[in-house]
C-alpha cells in the first residue's frame, strides 16, 4: 500500500482507556522511543487512585498524555491531536482535550452495549455512529477482535489473550508516526524473559498493529516528527521520582556519606523507595518504616550516627511528620525531607497533583521552626534541585524541605544527564576536637551551623534533644532570654543561606518590563510556553521561577520590584502569593487553579492578555 | 553479626566518668535514681569504649535519663525513641544503643513503635521504666494502672484495661524479654549484664515507684515482709520455688500452673523448670499477672529473663543484602548509574 508522508513539528498524544488497559505502558514506550529518536518530550500520566476502578466506567478511566516534537517542548501541552480510546468511558472523559479537527483512534469493541452502558451512554447516542463526532477524524478498528485473531493458536487464555491488546495500538502508532519497534521489542524480551509465550504474543501483537497500518488504508498519509535541535549533548529520558533518587545518590557519593531513606508508602512518592531499593550496591539503605513518624525518627536516627538521611512522602504524611521535623530543627542535624505533593487536604486526591503544601512547608511545626524549602521544576530537575537540598542540609546543618508534585513525579522528559565529576562537592566535616574546654555541641562557625560529632568519636560525648537549649553547651535551658536568643539563631542560620545560593534570574524576557509572571514548582513548563507564545505576539512579559522558596533569593525583591504588575499562577488557592505580598508589600496578582490538573499554557496566556489587554 | 564492639581488656572508665555535669532533676526518691545508678555502675563493666555507648529517649521522667549519662545521647519526642534507634542501629551496627523508655511512652503514644522493633530484632536494649502512671503530666493514669485506678483524669477510676507488657512483648515476637525493679539493685545489674549480652531487642520492664505520683505501686513485690510471697524470680534451669521459706513452688499440670506447698510432700523435682528458650511456658509466666491487692488466690509475679532466643538482627540482614550486591556487582558507578542505558545524542 502506497501512503504519502507528512513532516510535522508537534504531536500530542493521548493515550486512554480502562485502568486494566495497560495505557501507562504504552505511553510509557512511545515516549521512550520518540526520545530515543531524539524528539524533545514532555508527559503527563492521569490515573484513578483505585488500582482497578470498576472496569468500563469513567471512574477507572486512565490516561497518559505525551507531548513530543521538533522543537522545544517544555509541557505536555493542553489539547490533543490524537486521542486513542480504548472504550467508550475514555472517550466521553476525554473528549473535550481533543483539538478540533484532531484525530480519534477507536477500540470498536470497547463501544458494545454492555460498555456503553458502563459509561452511562444509551445506546440511541453510540458515539461512533451518531454523526457526534463528525468534526473530527475517526479511525475504527477492532482491535480486541484482532489481537484474539492472530493469537488463536497461542495457546493463551482469553484473558492473557486481550492484556496484549495495547500492543497492537502502540504498533500501529509507531507505524502512524514511522517509529522503529526494535525499541519497545527490548523492553517486551526483558520484561517477559521468563514468560515465553507472553513475550512471543506481544511482539506478534506489535507487529500486527504495525503491518495494519502498512497494509490497509486506514490511514494514508504517516507522519514524520524530526529529532529536537536541542542544546547538544547525551541525553536520557528521565522522570521525577526516578531524578529524585538518582539525585540523592549522587549526593551520598560526593558527600561521602551513606544514605538512608527511611519512608513509608504513600502515593505519589513511592516510587522512590522502589527506585532507591535496587542500589543496594551504592551502600543505599533503605527503610520501609511502620508509618510516616517512624520513618522520619529513624532518618534522624541515622543523621544522628552519622548517615545521610532522606525520608519522602506526600501532604498527609507530612503532616503527621510535622513534630518530628520540628525536632530536626532543634537538633540541628542535617535530614533532607521530600514532599511529592498531590491534592488534599486530608487524603484528598491522591494520584493528582497539587502545589498546596507550600505552607505547610513553610510554617507547619509548632514553634518558631525555621526550615529551608526548595521546590523542582520539571522531571529532570529533581535531579538538581534534591542534590542542592541535601549540600544545604550537609553544610548548614539542618533540615531542608524538598517540594516535588505527582505531575512532575511521574511526568518525563529528556535530561542531558551530568558528569559525575561536574557535580558540585558537598564537603562534610565531622568534629574530631574538642573545641572548648569541653565539647560545644552548639557551638557554630560562620555560617552558625553547628559541629556535626558523631557516635564513635572520642572525647566528643554529648546529649542533644528537643528542649530549648542552651547557646554553645546545648545543655537544657529554661532561660528566657536565651531562648529568644537561639529562636532568632536559628532564623538567623536558615536566612544566611540567602548568601551562599544563586541569585533569582529572569528565565524568559527582559528584567524590566510590564508583566512578570513569578512561578514555582512544576508550572514552569506551561508558564514557560505561555511565555514564548506571548512575547511572540508582542505583550510584554517575563518569566521568573524560583527554586528557593526559604529563603529567597537575596535579590529577589529587586526583581519584583522592576515590573508594573507580578502574576503568581500556583495550583493552589493562593500560597506564594501571600508570602511574596507579606515579604515584598506587593499587590503581587493569583492566578490560581485547583482541580488536580496542571496548568494548561493557553490559560496562562488568556491570562497575561486579560492583564495587559489584548 | 551487629556484634557491638567490645574490648575485653580493663574498663576503660568507671561509674564515676558516666555522670555528666547536669543535676539530676528526677523528684526525691524517684525510683528512677537507682535505676541510673545500676546502669553507670553494669556499663563500665561491659567492655564497650564509653563513645560508642549511646542513650536514646523518649519523652517523660524516664526519658531524662540520657541527660546524666556521660555517653552520645538524644533525647528525642514522645514514643518514637524505638524508631529513632532503629535508624541509628541500621546505619552504625557497632553502636551499643540503650533505649530508655516509660510506661506511656512505650505503650501508649510509642506502642506502635514497641511492636516493630520488637519484631525486627534491631540489637538495641530496651529499658522500659515501669511506673503505673503518667509522671511528668502530674498523674493521669498509664496504660498499664490498674483498672478501676483512681487518678486526677480518672476520678471515678480507671475503665481501661491494662497492658501486660511482658505479654505483649512475647505476643510481637520478642526475642529477650524481662522484669526486674528499681529497688533490687543486684537483680537489676544482672539483667542489664543479660540485656547487653543478648544479640537482639532485649525487653527489659524495670517496675519503677514513682514517689509523688503512685507512690507504692509495686510495694507489695519490695516490701520484705510480701516480697517473698508475692515474688518469684526465676533462673534458667531452676524450679520455679518462692515463699517465705522458699516453701512453695509452681507445678505444671499439663498447661495449666498449680501452686503446690513443698512442705506437704511436693518435692523440688516435681516442679516447673524455667527454662528461657521455651516460649510456651514464657508466656504461660507472662500471664502471672494478678493484681496481688485484690487479695485471694494468686500467683506470685515473676521476676528475671522469662524467654530468650537467638532471631538474626535487622541490622545484619540489611548489612548481608548490602554485601551481597557489592559482591555480586561491585561498588556502585554513579556515572554508570547517571547514564542509565538508552541515551542519544544532540550533535
Amino acid at each position: 500500500m502506497e501512503h504519502t508522508t507528512d513532516t510535522l513539528e508537534r504531536v500530542i498524544i493521548k493515550f486512554a482507556g480502562d485502568s486494566g488497559d495497560g495505557m501507562q505502558l504504552t505511553g510509557t514506550q512511545f515516549t521512550n522511543t520518540a526520545a530515543l529518536f531524539g524528539n524533545d518530550i514532555s508527559t503527563f500520566p492521569d490515573f484513578p487512585a483505585e488500582i482497578r476502578a470498576p472496569q468500563g466506567t469513567l471512574a477507572g478511566v486512565s490516561g497518559y498524555q505525551l507531548h513530543f516534537g521538533s522543537t522545544n517542548i517544555y509541557s505536555p501541552g493542553d489539547k490533543c491531536d490524537v486521542l486513542v480510546v480504548m472504550n467508550a468511558a475514555a472517550l466521553k472523559a476525554n473528549l473535550r482535550q481533543l483539538k478540533p479537527g484532531g484525530t480519534i483512534i477507536a477500540n470498536t469493541e470497547g463501544f458494545d452495549s454492555k460498555n456503553l452502558r458502563l459509561a452511562n451512554i444509551a445506546e440511541t447516542d453510540h458515539p461512533l455512529e451518531n454523526g457526534s463526532l463528525d468534526k473530527f477524524r475517526v479511525i475504527k478498528i477492532d482491535v480486541t477482535k484482532m489481537t484474539r485473531a492472530a493469537l488463536t493458536d497461542s495457546g493463551l487464555g482469553v484473558k492473557e489473550i486481550d492484556r496484549s491488546k495495547n500492543m497492537f495500538v502502540l504498533g500501529f502508532l509507531y507505524w502512524m508516526y514511522n517509529r522503529s519497534l526494535d525499541n519497545s521489542i527490548r523492553f517486551l524480551e526483558e520484561k517477559f524473559s521468563k514468560k515465553p509465550d507472553i513475550l512471543n504474543a506481544n511482539i506478534k501483537i506489535l507487529k500486527a498493529g504495525f503491518s495494519y497500518g502498512d497494509t490497509t488504508e486506514t490511514i494514508m498519509t504517516r507522519y514524520v516528527v524530526n529529532p529536537a535541535k536541542m542544546i547538544p549533548g547525551v541525553y536520557r529520558n528521565m522522570m521525577g521520582n526516578q531524578a529524585t533518587a538518582l539525585g540523592l545518590i549522587a549526593a551520598a557519593k560526593k558527600s561521602g556519606l551513606q544514605l538512608f531513606f527511611g519512608t513509608y508508602p504513600i502515593t505519589p512518592a513511592s516510587d522512590i523507595l522502589h527506585e532507591l531499593a535496587k542500589y543496594k550496591n551504592f551502600g543505599v539503605r533503605t527503610f520501609q518504616a511502620e508509618d510516616e513518624i517512624a520513618a522520619i525518627a529513624s532518618v534522624i536516627g541515622a543523621s544522628f550516627g552519622g548517615a545521610l538521611g532522606v525520608t519522602a512522602s506526600s501532604g498527609p504524611g507530612i503532616a503527621l511528620k510535622g513534630e518530628a521535623m520540628g525536632l530536626a530543627v532543634m537538633l540541628e542535624l542535617p535530614v533532607v525531607i521530600i514532599n511529592v505533593q498531590r491534592g488534599g487536604p486530608s487524603t484528598g486526591l491522591p494520584t493528582k497533583t497539587e502545589q498546596s503544601d507550600l505552607m505547610q512547608a513553610l510554617y507547619g511545626r509548632n514553634g518558631e521552626a525555621p526550615m529551608p524549602v526548595i521546590a523542582a521544576s520539571s522531571p529532570a530537575d529533581c535531579f538538581e534541585t534534591v542534590f542542592e537540598a541535601t549540600r544545604l542540609a550537609i553544610e548548614f546543618m539542618t533540615p531542608v524541605l524538598f517540594l516535588s508534585d505527582g505531575y512532575i513525579a511521574n511526568g518525563a522528559e529528556p535530561w542531558r544527564f551530568p558528569q559525575s565529576a561536574d557535580l558540585k562537592e558537598i564537603n562534610v566535616k565531622f568534629a574530631t576536637e574538642k573545641n572548648g574546654e569541653k565539647y560545644l555541641p552548639y557551638k557554630r562557625d560562620e555560617k552558625l551551623s553547628r559541629p556535626w560529632a558523631i557516635p564513635g568519636t572520642k572525647g566528643l560525648e554529648h546529649r542533644i534533644g528537643g528542649i530549648e537549649k542552651q547557646h554553645e553547651t546545648g545543655n537544657i535551658s529554661y532561660d528566657s532570654e536565651n531562648h529568644e536568643f537561639m529562636v532568632h539563631m536559628r532564623e538567623n542560620k536558615v536566612e544566611g543561606i540567602a548568601n551562599h545560593i544563586p541569585l533569582q534570574t529572569i528565565d524568559t524576557g527582559t528584567e524590566k518590563g510590564k508583566l512578570l509572571i513569578l512561578g514555582w514548582g512544576s508550572t514552569y513548563g506551561a508558564i514557560k510556553t505561555a511565555v514564548l507564545e506571548a512575547r511572540a505576539k508582542g505583550y510584554d512579559v517575563s518569566h521568573a521561577h524560583v527554586r528557593y522558596l526559604k529563603p529567597f533569593p537575596k535579590n529577589l525583591g529587586e526583581v519584583l520590584y522592576n515590573f508594573e504588575h507580578v502574576l503568581i499562577p500556583e495550583m493552589n488557592n493562593g500560597q506564594l502569593v501571600k508570602v511574596i505580598r507579606d515579604k515584598f508589600m506587593i499587590p503581587a496578582i493569583a492566578y490560581n487553579k485547583i482541580q488536580g490538573l496542571p496548568f494548561n499554557a493557553g490559560e496562562i496566556r488568556e491570562k497575561i492578555e486579560s492583564i495587559l489587554g489584548k | 553479626m551487629s556484634e557491638v564492639t567490645t574490648t575485653p581488656a580493663q574498663p576503660s572508665f568507671t561509674a564515676k566518668d558516666l555522670v555528666t555535669d547536669q543535676d539530676v532533676r528526677w523528684c526525691p526518691g524517684c525510683g528512677d535514681y537507682s535505676i541510673l545508678k545500676q546502669a553507670q555502675t553494669v556499663i563500665p563493666e561491659l567492655g564497650i569504649p564509653r563513645e560508642n555507648i549511646v542513650f536514646i529517649s523518649g519523652i517523660g521522667c524516664s526519658s531524662r535519663f540520657p541527660y546524666y549519662m556521660e555517653t552520645y545521647g538524644m533525647h528525642s519526642i514522645h514514643g518514637r525513641a524505638a524508631a529513632f534507634a532503629s535508624g541509628l542501629k541500621a546505619t552504625r551496627p557497632e553502636l551499643s544503643v540503650w533505649m530508655v523508655s516509660g510506661d506511656g511512652d512505650s505503650l501508649s503514644i510509642g506502642g506502635n513503635h514497641f511492636i516493630h522493633l520488637l519484631r525486627r530484632n534491631f540489637n538495641v536494649n530496651l529499658l522500659l521504666f515501669n511506673n503505673e502512671i503518667y509522671g511528668l503530666t502530674k498523674g493521669q493514669y498509664s496504660p498499664t494502672s490498674e483498672a478501676g485506678k483512681v487518678t486526677k483524669s480518672t476520678p471515678f477510676g480507671s475503665i481501661d484495661h491494662p497492658f501486660n507488657p511482658a505479654a505483649l512483648a512475647l505476643g510481637a515476637d520478642g526475642t529477650f524479654i524481662a522484669r526486674s525493679m528499681d529497688r533490687d539493685p543486684v537483680h537489676l545489674k544482672d539483667i542489664l549484664r543479660r540485656a547487653h549480652a543478648h544479640q537482639g531487642t532485649s525487653f527489659v520492664e524495670i517496675y519503677q515507684n514513682c514517689n509523688v505520683f503512685n507512690d507504692g505501686a509495686f510495694e507489695i513485690f519490695t516490701d520484705k515482709e510480701t516480697k517473698k510471697l508475692e515474688t518469684l524470680f526465676v533462673e534458667n534451669g531452676k524450679p520455679l520455688v518462692f515463699g517465705a521459706n522458699s516453701d512453695k513452688g509452681v507445678k505444671l499440670d499439663g498447661f495449666k500452673p498449680v501452686i503446690v506447698n513443698l512442705a506437704e510432700g511436693h518435692s523440688a523435682n516435681d516442679l516447673w523448670i524455667h527454662d528461657e528458650t521455651d516460649r510456651v511456658k514464657a508466656g504461660i509466666l507472662s500471664r502471672f499477672f494478678d493484681n496481688p491487692k485484690k487479695g485471694g488466690d494468686h500467683f506470685p509475679r515473676p521476676f528475671g529473663v522469662f524467654y530468650t532466643e537467638q532471631r538474626a538482627c535487622y541490622e545484619d540482614g540489611l548489612n548481608a543484602q548490602i554485601a551481597a550486591a557489592l559482591a555480586q556487582k561491585g561498588e556502585g558507578d554513579l556515572d554508570k548509574l547517571l547514564k542509565g542505558r538508552d541515551v542519544w545524542e544532540i550533535h
